[in-house]
Formats: structure tokens, C-alpha cells, sequence
């Protein structure tokens, strides 16, 4: 204890250090946090897709497995298929609506109630939002019985609202909400100026789209469509209280190897929450890159 | 241009409308269709006389409640220290915060399940799991609120003020900045909320009573209670955001996409 006596015998001229310890303490807690419950538990599932499940030595056979398992390629190209087209379709829409609401000449009024509802909208999901399609949706549903009463059922023609097309719909609810709410300040940044300096040049409504208004949105309608995608490929409650767990999603086979062993193959199971994760991160990635480079136009 | 613009902006702004509101209004006619014949509010009776239902939403709001008190505790300190004093921190903590984004909710609990269901982290069956799992999804939207609510004030100056007339920096903190911010944080407080009530993985695979998990399990039991549930459910999402629009006129539209 010498060593702290001197320390004492020569007081520091300047406080600061001691400060800095303190404030280093401070924020210990979030990163112990941080830690334990959130990069700890996700390293887990990276380190064991590459562990033999049993001699915890390395492997490359559980991510091989992946790409030679027909089933699980089947769940990644349905969560694809799906997140692609709810992402670009509710990306297209959402837009449409956002400028209707910002640019279309309509009400004041809309804007500030249509910002309200997505709120509302891209929030309201999972097993209440499951039932609110099928209310509406299923076989006894509202609009399925005001379809029947005019003579069209259509689930006599290919329609379910268990499958595909009727999962993409309920999915529709969340994802053009989401989008309306992330355009909304782009389309505001769209300047009416440079719209009066190409109609004063004589620019067609089209030229004006196709040479000025496209090329500054279409990176902010990219970005934001590449989130959408990340947020609809995540996506389980919706899909498990919808269908129960019939549809072959990623999620769904990921929420069945959790509850047992459903692909006889633990290591499999890592493997296949890492597949995710690296999509879901390319996703984000995509996403800001795309936004910085919108963010030159938004000043 | 300008009329045929109009006309598009209308029939786009009714098929938007439509398709928001036709699932809410199937929803609540028949939840409304529970005594045969007659439109009637039996199904909300029902719920609300029902134990199991009041049991599980109850435990949905104690842990929303505690959620929020564990993210107030845990992300105010953090980042008002990351704002004033270690900045150089600061894109680690924003990459922490973003993680849930890029984490699916069920891959989070997978990763939860596996790492804490072994000695010596056998903690899966504790509540504790659970809050800190919600407080991790609601991170990026609690953190984020507090951070652009201290953005808004000039945290150097109220501290230094604080600091001169001889405050300590736990009465700096709770008596000063968060005064300061409650705007933000109540925001933040009630996204959280509405994310928590709403939630379904985590408590279904962490295996406790919540307000999700029951409706999916009711919906397989009965018909026009969960409808019912559906409204409840929808309601408070509505009361969560427009307290969230309310508190926070003029700071912003709070950004989303939860749970789903």
C-alpha cells in the first residue's frame, strides 16, 4: 500500500481522470446489460453453427447441411418470396399513398390523420392483427360473404387465406404503413421549384418523373423497400396465429426447432437463426447506405 | 395535370383507407355477433369476467411497466455520460441499439432459450429473463427517444448550473435532466408499452403469462372473444400512439415497426 500513500502525497493538479472513471462506471451497466442479453445470446448462435453439436469441435457441416436440406432452402426462398413481394408491393403503395397525402392537392387534414393510422397500422401486428384478417378473410369472413352474396367465392377459385397470397395480404398491413412513415420526409424534400423549373422548361409530367423527381426518391424508395423486407422476412406471430404453423417459413421452422428438436439436428437449427440474422443484416446495411446517400438531397 | 392528379390522389387515399379500415370494422361487427341475433357487447363481458384474461393481461401491463422503469434506469444514465462525457462511445452504443433490428424477435429468444437453459445460467424460467429480454426489443426505441431528447436541451449547461449550486450527479440526473426530458421519455415510455402488450414470441417461448399468448391460444378455443380482444388490443395501440402524438406535438413522428 505504499504505492497509494505516494499517489496521496502528490495530488493530481487536474481532477479530470478521476471524473472520467466515474463516468466510465456509469455506463458499465448498459454494457454488462448489453452483454448478457443481447451479444452474448446472438454470439451463442454463431459460435454453435460452426460447432459439432455433441464434441463442440469446429465445423463447416451444419452450414453445408443448410444449403443441401431441401425443406429448409424451401423455407428461405418462401420468406423470400413473400418478404419480396409485400416489400416492393407495399413499397410501391405506400408511396403512392404518402405522395396522394403530401403532393396530391387533397385536404390538409389527410396528411396529419393518414401519419396518425400508420402509426397505428405498422404497430397493430401479430396474433390481433391475425384475427382482424380473418374476420374479414376467412371463409366466413365479412368480405368473403359480401363477394358470395354477389356470386363470386373465392375460395372456389384458388383463394386462401391460410397460404401465400392471403399471408402476403395481412402482411400488406404492416409493411405500407411502415413505408408511408419513412418516405414522407423524402417526397417533403422533393422541392415544388424544381417541379415549376421543368415545367418552365417544357418537361412532360413523365420527363419530370423520369429525369428529375425519380432519380433524387429512388434511393430513399429502395432503402426503405429493403427494410420492409427485413421487417416482413422477421416476421412470426402473424404467420404462426394465421396458420398455425402450416406455412414454411423461416421463422416458423426456427419457432418449432426451439420448442423441440423438429429437425433432429440442433446444430442444423443454429445454423439456420445465423442464416437469418446475416440476411436480416445485409438488409440493414442496404438501408443506410441508401439513406446517407438520399440525406445529400434532404438538406 | 393538376385535376388528374386529384382524382388519382382521392382513389389511392380510399383503397388506403379501405384496407385500413375494413379488418378493424369486420373485427368489431362480430365481435359484436356473440348473442344470436342481436348486436350486443356479451363478447367484452364475457372477456372481462373471464379470470384467465384478466390474469394474463394484468401480467402484460406489469411487464410493460417494468419494462419501461428498467429502460428509464438503464438508458438515461447511459446516454446523457455518452453525450457528455465518453462520446468517443457513442457509435458502439448506436450499433448496441440497433441490433434488435437486425436480431429477429424469435432468433433473440432462440439464442435466449439456448444460452440461459444451462448451469451456471440457468435463469430461463425467471421473470427477470423476460423484462430484460422486452427491455432489449424496446431498446431501440426507448434509447433512441432518450437520446433525441437530450439532443433538444443543452445538457452541458443544466449540468454545469446543477454542478455550481453543489448537486450531485444522482440529483443532476433525476432532478435536473429528467424533468427535462419527460417528453421524450414519455414517448418512448409508451411505444414501449404498446410493443410490450402487443408482444407474442418472448412470452410464449419464454413460457409466461401474457396478454398475446392467450389470444392466440383463445383464438382456437372461441370465436367472438378474441374478436373482442382484437378491438381491445387495436384501441390501446390507438390510445399509446395518439398519447405519443399528443405529448409530443412538434418533436417528431415516433418511428415504428414492432414486433410482428
Amino acid at each position: 500500500m505504499t504505492t497509494l500513500d505516494v499517489k496521496q502525497d502528490a495530488p493530481l493538479a487536474r481532477p479530470a481522470p478521476h471524473k472520467m472513471s466515474w463516468a466510465w462506471l456509469g455506463i458499465m451497466p448498459f454494457f454488462l446489460f448489453a452483454f448478457l442479453f443481447l451479444l452474448y445470446p446472438s454470439s451463442t448462435i454463431v459460435v454453435r453453427s460452426f460447432q459439432n453439436s455433441t464434441t463442440h469441435a469446429f465445423t463447416l457441416k451444419n452450414v453445408i447441411a443448410l444449403f443441401s436440406n431441401h425443406y429448409i432452402l424451401g423455407a428461405y426462398w418462401i420468406s423470400i418470396e413473400i418478404s419480396l413481394l409485400t416489400s416492393v408491393g407495399g413499397g410501391i403503395f405506400g408511396f403512392l399513398l404518402a405522395y396522394a397525402a403530401i403532393r396530391g392537392g387533397l385536404p390538409k387534414f389527410m396528411r396529419s390523420s393518414l401519419m396518425t393510422f400508420c402509426g397505428v397500422a405498422s404497430n397493430f401486428a401479430g396474433v390481433p392483427l391475425a384475427f382482424a384478417f380473418i374476420a374479414l378473410l376467412s371463409p366466413t369472413g365479412m368480405l368473403i360473404g359480401w363477394l358470395k352474396a354477389l356470386g363470386y367465392n373465392p375460395y372456389f377459385h384458388g383463394f386462401t387465406l391460410y397460404t401465400f397470397w392471403g399471408l402476403s395480404i395481412v402482411y400488406m398491413y404492416f409493411q405500407f404503413p411502415l413505408m408511408v412513415l419513412i418516405i414522407a420526409p423524402a417526397i417533403d424534400g422533393l422541392r415544388r421549384e424544381w417541379l415549376e423549373a421543368s415545367e418552365n422548361l417544357g418537361a412532360s409530367s413523365f420527363q419530370y418523373w423520369r429525369y428529375v423527381a425519380l432519380p433524387i426518391l429512388l434511393p430513399s424508395i429502395m432503402g426503405t423497400m429493403i427494410l420492409l423486407f427485413g421487417n416482413s422476412f422477421g416476421a412470426f406471430a402473424t404467420a404462426q396465429a394465421l396458420t398455425g404453423g402450416q406455412i414454411n417459413l423461416v421463422t416458423i421452422v426456427i419457432g418449432s426447432q426451439l420448442r423441440g428438436d423438429a429437425l433432429g439436428d440442433p446444430g442444423l437449427g443454429y445454423a439456420l437463426a445465423l442464416g437469418m440474422v446475416v440476411i436480416m443484416a445485409l438488409a440493414i446495411m442496404g438501408y443506410t447506405i441508401l439513406q446517407r446517400r438520399t440525406e445529400r438531397w434532404l438538406r | 395535370m393538376r385535376r388528374g392528379n386529384k382524382v388519382w390522389s382521392w382513389i389511392v387515399m380510399m383503397i388506403g383507407i379501405l384496407y385500413f379500415f375494413l379488418p378493424l370494422v369486420a373485427t368489431f361487427v362480430f365481435s359484436l355477433k356473440a348473442k344470436l341475433g342481436v348486436l350486443s357487447f356479451k363478447a367484452y363481458a364475457n372477456i372481462f369476467n373471464d379470470p384467465a384474461f384478466v390474469y394474463n393481461f394484468s401480467y402484460s401491463v406489469l411487464w410493460a411497466v417494468l419494462t419501461i422503469v428498467v429502460g428509464i434506469l438503464l438508458f438515461v444514465p447511459t446516454a446523457f455520460l455518452i453525450r457528455l462525457r465518453v462520446p468517443k462511445l457513442r457509435s458502439a452504443v448506436e450499433f448496441i441499439t440497433l441490433l434488435p433490428f437486425v436480431i429477429p424477435a424469435i432468433v433473440f429468444v432462440f439464442g435466449l432459450v439456448r444460452t440461459f437453459s444451462h448451469p451456471p445460467l440457468l435463469i430461463v424460467n425467471s421473470p427477470a429473463l423476460l423484462i430484460a429480454a422486452y427491455t432489449v426489443l424496446s431498446m431501440p426505441y426507448m434509447y433512441r427517444a432518450i437520446d433525441t431528447g437530450l439532443r433538444a436541451i443543452d445538457v452541458r449547461t443544466l449540468t454545469e448550473a446543477g454542478q455550481s449550486l453543489g448537486a450531485g450527479w444522482g440529483s443532476i440526473l433525476f432532478d435536473i435532466i429528467l424533468p427535462n426530458i419527460r417528453v421524450a421519455i414519455l414517448s418512448g415510455a409508451f411505444l414501449s408499452f404498446a410493443i410490450v402488450i402487443g408482444e407474442f414470441i418472448l412470452a410464449q417461448y419464454l413460457a409466461k403469462p401474457a396478454f398475446a399468448p392467450y389470444m392466440a391460444y383463445m383464438i382456437q378455443q372461441k370465436a367472438y372473444e378474441p374478436a373482442a380482444m382484437a378491438i381491445i388490443s387495436f384501441a390501446l395501440t390507438w390510445a399509446a400512439m395518439g398519447i405519443i402524438s399528443l405529448v409530443g406535438r412538434g418533436g417528431g413522428q415516433a418511428q415504428v415497426g414492432g414486433g410482428h
